[in-house]
């Protein structure tokens, strides 16, 4: 017999999201709660990021990435707050039963809550599709950050890498540091993916150029990588015949986009944004699914580590009123995409109450403003001196303004970059954002934020 | 050289290790002969898996009846061998009346051929088997079916080394000599092999081998295959394989399903005389996508995990017309050699009845004893995934390394990969563990367990970190470890304190001091498994 137990709030992954929401429900009063999460500690991707550059923005001080975890394993930790190492989540039914499988054996929870934060996983070469043959050699760029902070393992020496995400350019500067060679960066849009900041720290800093509109074409070699083909791209993203370059390396790094980690999440029936490949939520970061919320890479691949634990924190507040009400207000008016925005969160919202606004834009924008219409009356309007993709962008939409009725439109109208690295290479100053970057959330790399959009499917 | 053998076999693809498997039913002394580092490296892995009937292939031709044949045995091997075989059916689907007459004529050859269960169907039946087909009509195969061509071949070789095969991988054959006692001589980059018997299941250095056997004059060309796999997402839209209506010698592109659920998208067929390159090229991708979606029309590029190629090895006459398979023994140039030309597809779906039929050719010229101890079972690796709740409870109950998940994608548990890793022939690479696993396999293609599995490789086979490789014998992962300093090894679990401690003592010496500030404090909570409050219990 499979043992059935009974707990409020089941948090599926102890991660920056995980141990965030968990110490909001203890704050919001909430005890009965269990942390699941599947390696042998907590900290989740935190773990091998061990750059610094975390929790300007959260906790007004730079760390690490394994302080930034250890930070709040110590409030769990203090706080009693319950959690499992070493065990899996198998499944997430829609009445929120949760199987989790460890060395103890199978144990199923009924949950009132099921709090969905298990991050996000990196693109591959084969989601790509590059041509070529298929020598050991080529890895993502978290896996061989794995293999360098955690496992002591070297698996590079002369070394290409394909897409300028944050957690690319970051290995750029951990491989040079621990003695490989960085040929350069090679980048498909026109512009870095990452942030400037990460341009200027993990590349300028170490002499590492960024090459832009080029991808590969090709990778050589039968046992080992000997060699990555290179071309320019047009406008469209496609390689330009002639342009094709070998440059010989044994080792690919790919840094091209990250995909919300959300196989349970469709387990228990919740519905997918194909824009952000993470749930569609209202404003409380309910799923479609009652009861089931997600926060974090789970739900949109974020820039900055803090902005994690600052969405975990308001879904630990409304899921503490959904655990001690059973309900929380409805949330029928649509948030849709306008204009340059690629994404928002959260996709439904009550009308009644303010909320936080998360959206991407789609490329740079100048002299940008993010306008928020219902039914073609702007409600709400900021103003930045410019966007790009790498960056997040958070907003308070206050409830003045705000009608029950009528669905919400985002847009973001400026002055449109006509590519060229001149976007993401040079300021560090990106607007309302704020600049403590490179903590880049997981395992960092906002090239996520094109997950969808920029890398080179459409070829 | 230490011992004379009874039969070598020179391959351990598919056909060789249907070999190995056949002949150890006699009491006979076999060794495989194997260049790369496990089975089923080159040609019988790299196909869709489709189990074919038997209709494509002129009649008469041993094509046509050694398909027939190993079809119709299929189900009780995968029975007795524990691989995974369905016989799902298939469909050629047609939308013109030339297709239609081309279908009739096909079917009619398959029924001289012996395949049974051959039917034309009509839409609406056609959208009722496969309704997310695009066609008018279409021939259908009830018999066809799919396999896991890893497993098959791994489950064939070890039953034959469970009965008492050796196998001897990284052996590529470099010279064949025939002594005066009769013996011969096989020389291999790691020594001499001596064998009464010798067999040439080669694939695609076939036309090598022959050579060295005397047989020579075999022209071989390469038919190089691009594929692309779709996420498992979609298998359910596959519930069986989708072709067009064949040409004479090509296939044409098809849709089809793995017996684990990926949709594949292939072959290319492209002649070429290099057999041994494997990339991948864009144009075929293209091409690939553009022919699927005519009478398959789901295929989403964000559904992609991985492209592969594979290489057919054909024999071919002066005039370049593909023969059928050469199966032979040729006793004034090379007695006591079998000798395998040209096993192509269907040759997967063949290769047991292959084996059985050179072994009666083998038999009309010795007698071998019966061994009354072969043993035609092997167990598969349960697979927690495919288990349920009760059954998965019970197996971490008798050994908790069940409980443990490896690989998230597709559930395997450490103590699969352990058992991957003890297999009875052995276990050198990452991706031996990959197909008897499906660890790696997914959409994350190993993101999440490589590590972990690369970890456990090492530990239990006693590889270093630089011994150890992913496929091929070049293919290392690892240049070395990132520090040697006495007392750091992450060893189990990569505590992140550890790390983060390496960190800084790199950084210590460089200008930026931007990776130095994370020394301190980062490990404590990371010891302990259950916190303050006693949760599992």
């Amino acid at each position: 017999m499979i043992e059935r137990r009974y707990v409020d709030a089941l948090i599926v992954g102890g991660g920056p999201a995980g141990l965030a929401a968990a110490t909001g429900l203890w704050y919001s009063g909430i005890r009965d709660i269990l942390i699941v999460e599947r390696e042998k500690h907590l900290g989740g991707i935190l773990r091998q990021c061990i750059h610094d550059g975390f929790g300007l923005t959260q906790l007004g001080v730079t760390l690490s990435g394994p302080e930034y975890a250890q930070h709040y394993v110590d409030d769990v930790e203090r706080m009693e707050i319950p959690y499992i190492t070493n065990a899996t989540v198998l499944s997430v039914t829609p009445s929120r039963v949760v199987t989790v499988v460890s060395r103890d054996g199978l144990v199923e929870y009924e949950a009132k809550a099921v709090i969905l934060t298990m991050g996000c996983r990196e693109r591959t070469r084969g989601a790509l599709a590059i041509p070529g043959e298929r020598p050991t050699g080529v890895f993502t760029a978290g896996v061989a950050q794995a293999y360098i902070n955690l496992y002591n393992r070297m698996p590079a020496r002369e070394v290409i890498i394909l897409g300028s995400g944050d957690i690319g350019m970051i290995m750029a500067r951990r491989l040079t540091l621990e003695g490989a060679h960085v040929q350069g960066v090679f980048e498909v849009m026109p512009y870095a993916a990452g942030l400037p900041r990460n341009v200027e720290q993990c590349l300028n800093d170490y002499n590492i150029p960024l090459y832009l509109s080029r991808t590969a074409t090709k990778i050589h070699g039968s046992g080992r990588v000997t060699g990555v083909t290179i071309s320019e791209v047009d406008a469209h993203g496609k390689p330009i015949p002639g342009t094709e370059k070998e440059y010989a390396c044994d080792t690919v790094i790919l840094s091209v986009g990250l995909i919300p980690e959300n196989e349970l999440s469709l387990d228990a029936g919740v519905e997918l944004d194909p824009h952000t490949r993470g749930a569609f939520v209202d404003e409380h970061y309910m799923t479609g699914v009652e009861g089931v919320f997600a926060a974090g890479n789970v739900l949109h691949v974020h820039d900055l580590v803090d902005y994690v634990s600052l969405e975990a924190e308001r879904l630990a507040m409304s899921a503490a009123a959904y655990i001690k009400d059973g309900s929380l207000p409805a949330c029928p008016l649509a948030v849709e995409c306008g204009e340059n925005v690629g994404h928002v969160i959260p996709q439904r919202v009550s009308g009644t109450s303010g909320f936080q606004l998360s959206l991407r834009v789609r490329g740079p924008l100048r002299s940008c403003t993010i306008k928020v219409t219902q039914d073609g009356r702007e409600v709400f309007s900021h103003k930045m001196r410019k966007a790009i993709p790498a960056e997040m962008i958070r907003l308070e939409i206050p409830a003045a303004g705000l009608s029950a009725s009528g669905d919400l439109m985002v847009e973001a109208m400026g002055q449109v970059e006509d590519g060229g690295a001149s976007g993401a290479a040079g300021s560090a100053d990106c607007g309302a954002v704020g600049s403590g970057d490179s903590g880049a959330a997981g395992s960092g790399d906002s090239g996520a934020a094109g997950s969808a959009d920029y890398a080179p499917e459409g070829r | 050289m230490k011992k004379t053998y009874d039969v070598i076999i020179i391959g351990a693809g598919v056909v060789g290790s249907a070999m190995a498997r056949e002949l150890s039913r006699y009491k006979l002394d076999i060794a495989v002969l194997e260049k790369n580092l496990d089975v089923c490296f080159e040609t019988s892995s790299r196909n869709t898996g489709v189990c074919h009937g038997g209709f494509a292939y002129d009649p008469g031709s041993l094509k046509a009846r050694l398909c027939v044949e190993g079809n119709r045995m299929m189900g009780q091997l995968s029975e007795e061998l524990g691989f995974s075989f369905k016989r799902c059916g298939k469909v050629l689907v047609g939308n013109t009346d030339e297709e239609y007459e081309q279908l009739l004529r096909v079917m009619a050859q398959g029924e001289v051929n012996g395949a049974t269960g051959l039917r034309m169907i009509d839409e609406e039946e056609l959208h009722r088997l496969v309704p997310a087909v695009k066609g008018k009509f279409a021939l259908l195969s009830e018999n066809s079916g799919i396999l896991d061509p890893f497993m098959f071949t791994i489950a064939l070789a070890e039953n034959a080394a469970h009965n008492g095969a050796e196998y001897f991988f990284d052996s590529e054959v470099t010279d064949i000599r025939r002594e005066e006692d009769g013996t011969w001589t096989i020389v291999t980059v790691h020594g001499l092999f001596r064998s009464r018997w010798v067999v040439n299941a080669a694939g695609l250095g076939c036309g090598k081998v022959s050579d060295m056997l005397g047989l020579t004059g075999y022209r071989i060309i390469g038919s190089k295959d691009d594929y692309i796999i779709l996420d498992r997402r979609l298998g359910r839209l596959v519930p069986m394989p989708i072709y067009t209506v064949p040409s004479n010698t090509y296939m044409g592109i098809h849709v089809t399903i793995t017996t684990d659920g990926n949709v594949l998208l292939g072959p290319t067929a492209e002649e070429t005389d290099d057999l041994s390159y494997y990339g991948v090229e864009q144009k075929n991708l293209d091409y690939l996508y553009e022919e699927a979606v005519k009478i398959w029309p789901h295929v989403e590029r964000s559904d992609y995990i991985r492209t592969y190629s594979g290489i057919l090895p054909k024999w071919v006459d002066e005039n370049g017309q593909i023969q059928d398979f050469k199966i032979e023994i040729v006793d004034n140039v090379a007695p006591n050699a079998v000798n395998l030309v040209g096993i192509e597809s269907p040759g997967l779906t063949a290769s047991v009845a292959i084996a059985r039929y050179a072994i009666s050719m083998m038999l009309e010229r010795e007698k071998f004893e019966e061994d009354l101890s072969f043993d035609p079972i092997r167990k598969p690796i349960p697979r927690f995934e495919q288990l349920c709740p009760a059954e998965q409870a019970a197996l971490i109950e008798e050994n908790p390394d069940y409980g443990e998940i490896v690989c998230r994608c597709e559930k395997v548990t450490r103590a699969e990969i352990l058992q991957a890793i003890h297999n009875p022939l052995g276990c050198a690479t990452m991706a031996s563990v990959k197909y008897r696993t499906r660890s790696m396999m997914r959409r994350c293609q190993g993101g999440y367990c490589q590590m972990r599995i690369s970890q456990m490789l090492e530990e239990e086979t006693g590889q270093s970190e630089t011994e150890l490789v992913y496929m091929r014998k070049d293919g290392h992962p690892f240049f070395g470890k990132v520090r040697e300093e006495e007392g750091w090894d992450p060893g189990a679990g990569a505590a992140a304190g550890n790390a983060s401690g390496a960190e800084s003592a790199s950084a210590a010496g460089c200008s930026s001091g931007a990776e130095s500030a994370s020394a301190a404090g980062c490990s404590s909570g990371a010891g302990s498994s259950v916190t303050g409050k006693e949760v599992a219990k």
